[in-house]
């Protein structure tokens, strides 16, 4: 998975690419880790992400409970198979997906 | 059928995708198909990963029997650690908000959602896991 990272004053884009599963979400739970403070403003950009897993919506739930305290947070081009995994575990309610 | 001998670690579960993908390419199951099959056996099989062997050594054996005709793959999962039935696990509230979700408790969750059948045995001292998926 390849992380990319625009950060514009208080908001921040994160594109991903490849699989968010259980041996990359660390990876990005440690880039988040590092990089929310002071954003108000947190886009992800799903366009070139092909799969996530369980390991995957934990690290977005985390981001989600962080954004909630300091702004908002909102996920971009999700494809139709992430989509279908978002509605079965009832994430589709919980972030807010354009 | 294909079967698939591992040692029980994370870092074979790239691998272990990579024949299941093959095998379900092979048999000609959607792209959909293939992206719910893996989501399920990677929450499986780490699973058995992380909490099978104490000492965190031993091997997971995965059974991939797809048919074509009816558009219907079965996937076995055996390990010869401690007895977990993960289909006992309580599901998560998927109806709470982001604040009062809990990180975790998903994975078996979403394979019970998106699987069309799915069982557990222990036999022989074994954990004996599987799931079935059409993908018509």
């Amino acid at each position: 998975m390849t992380i990319n990272k625009v950060a514009n004053g208080k908001d921040l884009i994160i594109s991903l690419a490849g699989r968010l599963d259980t041996t990359t979400a660390p990876q990005l739970d440690d880039e988040l880790k590092g990089s929310l403070d002071g954003v108000e403003k947190l886009e992800f950009d799903f366009t070139k992400l092909e799969y996530i897993s369980s390991a995957g919506l934990r690290v977005l739930l985390s981001a989600q409970k962080t954004m909630n305290k300091q702004g908002s947070m909102v996920i971009k081009n999700v494809s139709e198979e992430i989509n279908e995994i978002f509605e079965v575990t009832g994430f589709v309610d919980i972030l807010t997906i354009e | 059928m294909k079967e698939i001998v591992l040692d029980a670690k994370v870092d074979n579960l790239p691998q272990l995708l990579s024949i299941i993908d093959e095998e379900l390419e092979n048999a000609g199951c959607s792209m959909k198909g293939q992206m719910q099959i893996d989501v399920a056996v990677e929450e499986i099989f780490v699973n058995v990963a992380s909490y099978a062997y104490e000492d965190g050594n031993g091997s997971c054996t995965i059974q991939v029997d797809t048919d074509p005709v009816n558009t219907y793959v079965t996937i076995t999962f055996i390990d010869e650690g401690i007895p977990y039935n993960p289909l006992a696990k309580e599901d998560p509230d998927v109806t709470l908000s982001a604040d009062e979700r809990e990180i975790g408790g998903l994975g078996i969750f979403i394979v019970k959602k998106s699987m069309d059948k799915t069982a557990y045995e222990r036999k022989d001292n074994k954990n004996v896991f599987s799931m079935g998926y059409s993908w018509a």
